[in-house]
């Protein structure tokens, strides 16, 4: 997997009551949870994301309620990929399990600018600021969870009887 | 090396004699649980798989307690949705309007958990039921459908921080001080994919409602889990709530902890979240002066019994502040019951509260306490997230029930020292 976009950047334990408030979650519908992704804490996310981007923020990303449409929210928003300084772990496996790229990786979650051109290279665990011409290395992920990623999240690895 | 609480309940759940920090397995699951939000997104997901039936019907739970009683169409719809699943699925404990209450003080009150469990739920909160000595954990939808599928879910061994208690309470001090206390003094992420596990001789001294209140904010901590060890008020309280029989873990003498905390309780002072984030704590005397325009006391949290009794205690006999809108939600219709039963509705509408049927309502802004921009709230819920109770501009300050009445009381924060 590769993706290439323009960051938004946030910082530090942005929650999932930010990334889509409750109020929204009388519904499961992707489309309309994405008009309202990161409303409360940037009202201008919606009308500026663009297909492709990376989102790149500080430590604990994805914090508090374990609500799955957070990713799907961002995921749906046209995120390609969420480089952070470390995440939450239920927002962590939901990622995986919906099929959201995430990265963890402090040094460029640390070095990379808002409106900086980023391409992440996730088969190879390499980051590059294309602006900066700065690059960082990503630990890879296990196996067992590679696996999951590989056969397009949790409900396909089951269908595929890879986990069972 | 020895295994904490934690490693010996999951690897007991993998089949495995031994297990360690970071190793990756897939775990039996007593209970997969869901509410009136996130299980329509498991349902969705569920019916990708093409499979007829749940992996077993009265493991799979579900409670419709977030917007409900429906608070509008799209709700009620949502609501519609898991009934009719869990009807087609003969589920046996699908809990609506009339039996439900907030699931994570239903469920304990029901007997559907017991200690050696794992149990996982669409919820972050799940955590709560470590207090009896089972794994449980919050995940997301997508882990809830294939946990009500295949009856499994995959999880990284955790390691684990002990906090050794000891010492008693003093008055109008409870589990919800205590834990705000740790995780103003551990940060919100400073137990991130770990346990937080609960032991030493302060432990006998907490009652059942206090260490639930503790092991449902370990997630506020970033913890997988919070647990408590099992001892005879446990087993106590198990066997009043549950046909089933508990399965008794204990962390092996040499099992290794990345760190360990004493915490003496008689030295824990009322303890309050600012916002925006649990970890932002001030001990009550260095609060300020600090005006509220609404309490509510209730929630997965602190909407047990014992709390309900002592803002109770703490409110009879008088009157709430002028332009202080005071909502008491008893987490559960047994609650409910008791707490009419005992007269405690009465002191609560005497004094100028209002009492609701149970529903996580307000902690999540989703309604019943909803507030305007640049409000404030004293909370006994779990979260003061930008946003939570309602407007982005309004405030939510967590704290225990003693602290919350007092509150009332006053229209300020406030000890509950000074108003007794």
């Amino acid at each position: 997997m590769k993706f290439e976009g323009t960051v938004i950047k946030y910082g530090d334990n942005v929650d999932t009551d930010v990334i889509i408030p409750a109020r929204y979650l009388n519904t499961i519908d992707k489309k309309e949870l994405a008009s309202h992704c990161m409303e409360d804490l940037d009202t201008t996310f919606t009308s500026r994301v663009k297909a492709g981007d990376i989102m790149v923020a500080g430590e604990n990303f994805g914090c508090g309620s374990s609500r799955e449409h957070a990713p799907i929210a961002i995921k749906e928003s046209g995120i390609s990929v969420v480089i952070a300084k470390s995440f939450a772990r239920i927002f962590y496996r939901n990622s995986i399990n919906i099929g959201l790229a995430i990265v963890e990786c402090p040094e460029a979650a640390e070095a990379i600018e808002e409106g900086h051109i980023v391409e992440a290279d996730l088969d190879n665990g390499i980051l590059t600021d294309k602006t900066t011409g700065a690059s960082f290395k990503t630990a890879p992920f296990p196996q067992f969870i590679q696996n999951i990623i590989e056969n397009g999240g949790l409900i396909e690895s089951i269908r595929k009887g890879a986990v069972k | 090396m020895g295994m904490t609480m934690t490693q010996k309940i999951l690897a007991a759940h993998a089949g495995l004699d031994k297990v360690e920090a970071g190793q990756l397995i897939l775990a039996y699951l007593d209970r997969v649980l869901g509410n009136d939000i996130t299980s329509p997104v498991a349902i969705r997901e569920f019916e990708k798989l093409d499979i007829d039936k749940v992996y077993d019907k009265d493991k799979v739970t579900m409670v419709m307690d977030h917007f409900a009683p429906n608070k509008d169409i799209k709700a009620a719809t949502q609501c519609k949705m898991c009934r009719d699943f869990c009807n087609e699925k003969e589920v046996t404990h699908f809990y609506d309007v009339g039996q439900m209450g907030i699931e994570h003080a239903l469920l304990p009150e029901k007997g559907l958990v017991v200690a050696g469990d794992v149990v996982i739920g669409a919820d972050s909160h799940t955590c709560t039921y470590g207090a009896l000595g089972a794994f449980s954990t919050g995940v997301g939808s997508t882990d809830m459908a294939c946990g009500m599928a295949i009856g499994k879910a995959w999880f990284k061994v955790p390691s684990a921080i002990k906090f050794e208690l000891k010492g008693k309470l003093n008055p109008y001090i409870s589990g919800k001080d205590v834990i705000l206390h740790i995780i103003g003094m551990i940060g919100v992420d400073g137990a991130l994919y770990r346990s937080m596990e609960f032991t030493g001789e302060g432990v006998a001294s907490l009652s059942i409602s206090d260490r639930l209140t503790m092991t449902n904010m370990a997630i506020e901590a970033g913890a997988k889990n919070g647990i408590f060890e099992v001892d005879e008020q446990t087993l106590n309280y198990i066997a009043e709530h549950s046909n089933r029989k508990p399965v008794v873990y204990k962390a092996d003498e040499d099992a290794v902890y990345d760190e360990t905390y004493v915490i003496d309780l008689s030295e824990i002072k009322s303890t309050v979240a600012f916002p925006h984030l649990p970890g932002n704590t001030r001990t009550i005397d260095n609060i300020g002066d600090v005006k509220i325009d609404q309490v509510v006391i209730g929630s997965c949290t602190n909407g047990f019994y014992r709390d309900i009794e002592e803002a109770a205690s703490i409110l009879k006999g008088k009157k709430i502040a002028k332009n202080v809108r005071a909502i008491i939600i008893p987490a559960t219709q047994d609650i409910y019951l008791k707490a009419m039963e005992n007269g405690l509705l009465r002191t609560f509408i005497e004094a100028g509260c209002i009492v609701s049927t149970p529903t996580c309502g307000p902690c999540l802004g989703g309604h019943m306490g909803i507030l305007a921009a640049g409000e404030r709230a004293v909370s006994t819920t779990n979260r003061n997230f930008v946003g939570r109770m309602g407007h982005p501009t309004s405030e939510v300050y967590l704290a225990s029930p003693a602290v919350a009445a007092a509150s009332a009381i006053t229209g300020r924060i406030t000890d509950p020292k000074e108003v007794m």
